[in-house]
């Protein structure tokens, strides 16, 4: 195997007494689609959010392309290609659709204070504007591209938060919850856009409620439960392994 | 054509004011120029002070901050010996690096905690002048400050003890500075300051070092807010720890909010409306020394029939007439 884009060792976070995430270990393949799932509580979004550089770890490493990460700010990993989106619909709804994307664009864009104040940053600025309308047209956004973040429908908003996150270069991107309140349409949608942001080079890596929708999507699927590795494999797998059915749906001791 | 029609029209207007201004001390009074100087010098203040807010930091500090540049820029002068023009770049700069410093301990803190460490951190700068008659002054402040040199234009003597010399000076003075803050605005520092604004989060996601950019925007608003302060020094001659105090900075957000921060203008009408209602109406009506009243009043009639601001009252206006005409009543009901 080559080298992992992205690897977690031994990673721990604690919240005062509380163990979200108990001595963790994964790896994450460069090209794949890759989820992490796991019960309610599991400590995912506390695994996304300390790997994203929100949390420093208690303990353990975040390795990203064999360096050590562990601890560095969002936006410092934003820079080096780890871009991660948000749960729901977290936009500059205030802002048009595209300078939303614009503002994604800001690693690319750039410029000297002075050339900001001058307007020399123009073909720095109007780069970018074509990058943004670009990844618009990528997402099928063209046509709302001077409407209000806010006003579009929803299934659009959560697309418009991975065309932010497009627009900031990355080259591994993790989805926080994407298809949590789709209908079976726009979920559809949206695998169909992971599937193609994959195919654009860029890694993937998501956590899900959505077990059907990330059976299909995913090529090894990490599965938690209590803050620490309960399995990891292919979708088959993990779908038939007692451990995982446990976990979701409690054994059969608890029922009686 | 509609565009270049507007952009006609803008330009006329923007002509018309320059005109305006440039003819104005002539129509004043004596006291009332030197009235408009210090409304000048206010418009910088509350100009730099929006450049601050669109972060979404509101800071207490920033009349403080404004008389850091007088102090600075004053000490400079009078006790260092340096020329006046460069020392109010010094003072500025005194401001900004200040400033600077100061991002760190209260960059840890957002919104409501922001404004509170702001005010302590005023505070305690204003004690500083009070406590240390060496160098500056206590209580009583600094006082003969040198003022700005004449110029000799070979056919005529520019003194600045003139309030209409001064007043063109701060003219020139302040309008490169409002377009400096105005560029900074409209180019992607602006958009970012405003991401950062709305969600901080995601701007970070994105590579927004959002401490980097708050830390800027408080650097430069607190620049220009330290020039209106050395334009003032130089000025009156005097500076004190009374003339920055709470009560100062009470007034900026009054401005501020009066006048709207949604644009860049809003601001800056909201301290000539007020400025016009104090110093022509109440000063006429001898009702200046209740303007803490009459301020109140205003503000909070504001809050409650424009809270929007003077700003939002254009727009408001243009849709009424527009509004009156019938294709216009079609449009609106569809």
């Amino acid at each position: 195997m080559t080298q992992p884009i992205l690897e977690v060792r031994d990673l721990s976070r604690h919240f005062g007494g509380l163990v979200a995430v108990d001595k963790l270990n994964f790896s994450v393949q460069l090209g794949t689609i890759h989820g992490l799932i796991g019960p309610n509580g599991a400590g995912k979004t506390t695994t996304f959010n300390v790997i994203s550089g929100f949390y420093a770890p208690t303990s353990g490493q975040v390795i990203y392309k064999g360096d050590d990460v562990s601890g560095m700010k969002t936006s410092a990993l934003a820079d080096i290609g780890l871009i991660r989106t948000f749960q729901g619909t977290t936009l500059f709804k205030e802002f048009t659709v595209i300078d939303n994307v614009r503002v994604g664009c800001h690693h690319m864009a750039k410029a000297s204070f002075f050339s900001r104040i001058t307007g020399l940053d123009r073909h720095i600025e109007s780069a970018a504007t074509a990058k943004a309308e670009e990844t618009l047209e990528f997402f099928a956004l063209s046509e709302f591209k001077d409407e209000l973040a806010a006003n579009l429908p929803h299934g659009h908003q959560r697309a418009l938060g991975m065309a932010v996150a497009l627009a900031a270069d990355p080259q591994i991107i993790l989805l926080d919850e994407p298809f949590t309140g789709m209908n079976p349409e726009e979920t559809r949608h949206m695998m169909k856009l992971a599937h193609d942001v994959r195919d654009h080079g860029v890694t993937v890596m998501l956590v899900e409620h959505d077990m059907q929708a990330i059976m299909g999507l995913c090529e090894r699927i990490t599965v938690m439960n209590f803050g620490a590795l309960l399995t990891e494999g292919t979708p088959d797998e993990v779908r038939s392994n007692p451990a995982v059915i446990e976990a979701y749906l409690g054994s059969a001791g608890d029922a009686a | 054509m509609p565009n270049r029609k507007t952009n006609l029209s803008s330009w006329a207007l923007g002509t018309a004011l320059v005109a305006g201004l440039i003819v104005l001390p002539h129509l004043l009074s004596f006291s009332q120029r030197e009235i408009a100087v210090l409304l000048i010098i206010n418009v910088l203040l509350v100009a730099s002070y929006r450049l601050m807010t669109l972060t979404g930091e509101w800071s207490l500090g920033h009349v403080v901050i404004m008389g850091v540049g007088a102090y600075a820029s004053a000490l400079f002068s009078k006790s260092l010996g340096v020329p006046v023009p460069l020392s109010m770049l010094l003072g500025a700069g005194t401001a900004a690096g200040l400033a600077a410093i100061l991002s760190f301990p209260l960059f840890r803190m957002k919104g409501f905690y922001f404004l509170i460490g702001s005010f302590a951190a005023g505070e305690v700068i204003r004690l500083i002048w009070k406590y240390f008659t060496n160098p500056f002054g206590g209580a009583k402040g600094l006082k003969l400050i040198p003022s700005f040199p004449d110029i000799n234009l070979g056919f005529a003597d520019i003194s600045f003890f003139e309030p209409e010399n001064y007043y063109y000076l701060c003219l020139v003075v302040v309008g490169l500075s409002l377009f400096i803050l105005y560029r900074i605005e409209a180019s992607r520092i602006g958009l970012t300051f405003h991401a950062i604004h709305w969600q901080d989060k995601l701007a970070e996601a994105v590579s927004v070092d959002t401490f980097r950019y708050r830390t800027l925007a408080f650097v430069l608003a607190s620049f220009f807010a330290g020039l209106s302060g050395t334009l003032y020094a130089h000025y009156i001659g005097t500076v004190n720890p009374t003339r920055f105090d709470v009560e100062e900075m009470v007034y900026v957000l009054i401005w501020a909010i009066v006048g709207g921060t949604a644009t860049f203008c809003g601001p800056i009408l909201g301290v000539v409306v007020l400025t016009i209602i104090n110093e022509i109406i109440l000063r006429a009506l001898g009702l200046d020394t209740v303007r803490p009243m009459i301020y109140g009043g205003i503000l909070i009639a504001s809050v409650l029939f424009l809270p929007d601001g003077l700003e939002s009252l254009g727009p408001k206006l243009k849709r009424l007439f527009a509004g009156k005409r019938p294709s216009g009543q079609l449009e609106e009901t569809t």
